[in-house]
């Protein structure tokens, strides 16, 4: 377990009584950007949720957190978050009757320590110039570009050993989109957060990821290096479609 | 194994029940055939609420003042018009249709707890309304009207006890009671019965087939406001009197009541939430004066938790129970 | 013009209660997003508490008062905890039924536990105290002087505290409040808790002015609902503003318009007409959200 920050073993999740995802095993390496690739419906946003316990799961996922191994399976939400483990839900999840600087300060939330997170607001405000303009402003007027960086920015606050992102791509123009894979680069080598990325666009993924697995409904079909995957021509056609 | 019970035997009970209705009356004393009336008047009026709360899911925290408006208007009628009993009904019915529709035009942009709030308001301002002393001379202010029972039309004798105005009008509510619930339930039953329900549940695909919501749902308010309005009509008939102090906004919260406990979208479940507050104040009022109260607090919210469905809900349910039982 | 500023004044006195009870309506909006139909029957409850505190148990006013308070906020929280917490996914209509059944309860048991005869309760503020002036009795102003009070400190709850936030945050959107560590379930005890206590301090400043009877509160709460969404259901000052314009419409309007007999028709034209025509009231926030 030494290299790893999360293994999921047998992981199986349903909605009532219907079953999602199907044993599936994958594991999160510290410091490294992992993605899970599929179709719509593959169970993908399933797996974040479970990883946060939204969502009812049989199986193991371990946590290294450091100080030894915490299993969350049966954990409460706000608990899974205080070991860090922040998530950016599809849609943004912004909270957006409130200020910019208010959604900063609710990532910080289970945080003691108020002079850091004072710093590592004016830390977003600077690599965002475009939340510091609009610091006192709805967070729901924000375009939706901005309220991806927002979203990423709030989970950020948690200074979080682990960084979920549940397609942060979507309705996202591709210039946009761009920018904000750029800067999930900068996150990932500069402040060394491991990331766990859902997405559908394949390609931006497996450039920014260092692993990758690949869903198809509720089963792991693929796993591998990204490098590997990508540049391999007859599994990127069988498998992702191009 | 038969799981269906033999046409003949579905016959045979219904016809035993029919006769023990029409029985009913001549087996006990005038004063409880008083309260079986008062049973069938507030069936009707759930009926109403049931309609547009458990059907069409708009809430009405406010239904007692229909029924006061068509208590009021069918007194009035009576009173000043010398209008026959049975022909207030109908009239009843319309003036509270119309009225409820109006009320329905502002409930469109309300939704949830707003709409409840509203018709709450409604229902608390009634009382005041029916003493204003600018319109005392047509609702009598806070004394009311006093009204005389109709007599029966003819004389009739049945195990020994006579046809008194108030077994007569057992009869004629049983009536009305048994139109409006045929209505009802051949009005739910097809396309309306289906809309109203796919409203409640779906609005937005609803309009996509063609559905024009705020007629429709002013349409389900105007519907509900006159059923429940003509039950406050005969109402008025049945007890003989009518005062603002009868019309409180508890009227309208103990058809909530009865709705939920009878089952909320069920037409049967409105008999059974009216025997349920007709009969609950008569048993708890020997505890305590606020026993009724707190019963109807405790199962409005034991309901919600065990049987959301009401009665009605739950004989559902174990009916489905043994139907499999039996077939498996 | 002397009878007006009288009617102005009355009003505003009023409208001081108004103003606490929709500031407690307000408080459990912002923390549930739901609308408390039972908070005036709660109020009440409380005010039947203290009132057996001071003259069943001898206790002195502000000792019974801040003891009910306290009562009252582990009342609420305990409601939510145990009767409402349950509910927090089922649709609407069951909450509603909810809030009515809980209504229903709480008037029988102060009917029950303290019967139907009106008793009187005295204000904390005798008419002879120094505060009393040529427009406002002294009760009228220690009364505004505890509501002020009380808004203040709500308002740097909402606005400074991070309780205070997660809260708001809780109610607009629970998935995302869970996602940065907030327990949810907690916020609405919390918003109950609040919410009761606001309406145990209103129910005491109302009692002198109307005599206590399990029944008190009926009328007030529908006052405190009307200034609640005139002021903005999402907005604690704004409530209390709301709750002050009622008071003065309701006066001037009995006086000058319609006489003095259909108070609570006005009340509910105010509630529709708010509802329908700005339903974010006078100073509630225009959520934005671009699609």
């Amino acid at each position: 377990m030494a290299d790893m920050l999360l293994e999921a073993k047998k992981l199986c999740a349903f909605y009532g009584p219907t079953q999602v995802l199907f044993d599936v095993d994958f594991a999160i390496e510290i410091g490294k950007v992992t993605t899970i690739l599929g179709a719509n419906g593959a169970g993908k946003t399933t797996t974040l949720r479970a990883l946060c316990q939204n969502v009812r799961t049989t199986g193991s996922m371990t946590l290294n957190t450091g100080a030894g191994d915490v299993q969350l399976v049966g954990q409460s939400t706000d608990a899974i978050v205080r070991m860090g483990v922040a998530h950016v839900p599809d849609g943004r999840g912004t909270f957006t009757a409130l200020s910019v600087e208010d959604n900063l300060k609710l990532g910080a939330y289970v945080r003691r320590d108020k002079a850091e997170v004072a710093r590592d607001i004016d830390k977003a405000y600077s690599r965002f110039p475009r939340l510091a303009e609009r610091r006192r402003q709805q967070a729901g007027t924000l375009s939706g570009g901005e309220q991806q960086m927002l979203a990423i920015s709030r989970a950020l606050m948690l200074r979080p050993k682990l960084l979920l992102l549940d397609e942060p791509s979507f309705g996202l123009a591709p210039l946009i989109v761009a920018e904000i894979f750029r800067i999930m680069r900068q996150i990932n080598a500069e402040d060394g957060v491991s990331m766990l990325l859902v997405e559908q666009n394949t390609s931006l993924a497996l450039n920014l990821a260092h692993h990758a697995y690949l869903l198809e409904t509720g089963n792991v079909a693929l796993s591998g290096q990204a490098e590997q995957i990508k540049n391999d021509e007859s599994v990127r056609r069988a498998y992702l479609g191009y | 194994m038969n799981s269906e019970i033999p046409r003949k035997w579905v016959w045979i009970g219904g016809l035993l029940l029919l006769a023990l209705l029409l029985m009913l009356p001549f087996l006990v004393k005038n004063y409880r055939v008083f309260q079986f009336n008062l049973v069938i008047v507030y069936a009707i009026a759930i009926l109403g609420l049931n309609i547009l709360t458990g059907f069409n899911g708009q809430i009405s925290l406010g239904h007692g003042a229909f029924y006061a408006f068509g208590a009021y208007a069918a007194a009035i009628l009576m009173d000043i018009l010398s209008v026959p009993y049975w022909a207030t009904l109908p009239s009843a019915f319309a003036f509270c249709f119309v009225f409820g529709f109006v009320v329905g035009f502002p409930a469109l942009r309300l939704a949830g707890h707003y709409l409840a709030l509203a018709t709450f308001a409604l229902a608390l301002a009634v009382p005041q309304l029916l003493k204003y002393k600018k319109i005392e001379a047509l609702t009598g202010g806070a004394q009311g009207i006093v009204l005389i029972k109709p007599e029966p039309p003819f004389s009739f004798h049945f195990l020994d006890q006579p046809l008194s105005a108030d077994r007569w009008l057992y009869f004629f509510s049983l009536a009305v009671a048994a139109l409006m619930f045929l209505l009802a339930w051949n009005l739910l039953r097809g396309r309306v019965g289906r809309a109203l329900i796919a409203v409640r549940d779906h609005p937005i695909a609803a309009t996509a087939m063609g559905i024009n919501l705020p007629v429709f749902k002013s349409m389900a308010f105007g519907v509900s406001a006159g059923i429940t309005g003509l039950a406050g009509a005969l109402s008025a008939i049945v007890v003989g009197f009518v005062s603002p102090d009868s019309f409180t906004v508890n009227l309208s919260i103990f058809l909530l009541v009865g709705a939920v406990v009878g089952g909320l979208a069920s037409i049967p479940g409105a008999i059974f939430g009216g025997i349920f507050i007709q009969f609950v104040p008569n048993i708890a009022d020997e505890i305590s004066k606020s026993a009724p109260a707190a019963i109807y607090g405790l199962f409005l919210i034991a309901f919600m938790y065990l049987l959301p469905l009401g009665v009605m809900g739950g004989v559902k349910a174990l009916w489905a129970r043994l139907r499999s039982l039996a077939a498996g | 013009m002397e009878a007006l500023l009288f009617q102005i004044f009355s009003g505003l006195a009023n409208g001081i209660i108004y103003g606490s009870v929709a500031l407690a309506l307000v408080m459990i909006y912002q923390a549930t997003h739901h609308i408390n139909f039972a908070q005036g029957e709660m109020a009440t409850f409380s005010t039947f508490i203290a009132w057996a505190l001071i003259h069943e148990a001898g206790w002195s006013y502000w000792v019974a008062f801040f003891f009910t308070v306290a009562v009252s906020f582990t009342g609420g929280l305990l409601v939510q905890r145990i009767v409402l917490r349950p509910m927090e996914k089922a649709p609407v209509l069951t909450n509603v039924i909810v809030f009515i059944g809980l209504l229903l309860i709480f008037n029988a048991l102060s009917g029950m536990l303290f019967d139907h005869t009106i008793k009187a309760f005295e204000s904390p503020f005798p008419k002879e105290s120094a505060l009393a002036t040529r427009f406002f009795a002294a009760h009228q102003i220690g009364s505004a002087g505890v509501l002020m009070v009380m808004l203040f400190a709500l308002f740097a709850f909402f606005k400074y505290t991070s309780v205070g936030l997660a809260m708001r945050a809780a109610a607009q959107n629970p998935d995302s409040a869970k996602l940065v560590g907030i327990r949810v379930s907690w916020m609405l005890g919390l918003g109950w808790g609040l919410a009761a206590a606001i309406g145990a301090v209103a129910g005491m400043m109302v009692a002198p002015i109307v005599f206590l009877d399990p029944n008190m509160m009926a009328g007030i709460l529908l006052y405190g609902f009307a200034g609640a969404l005139l002021g903005g259901i999402d907005n604690p000052l704004g409530a209390v503003i709301g709750g002050l314009v009622v008071g003065v419409l309701e006066n001037l309007l009995g006086a000058y318009v319609i006489g003095t007999e259909l108070k609570l028709t006005v009340a509910l034209v105010l509630i529709v007409g708010t509802l329908t025509l700005r339903p974010n009231g006078l100073f509630g926030k225009k959520v934005v959200t671009r699609v």
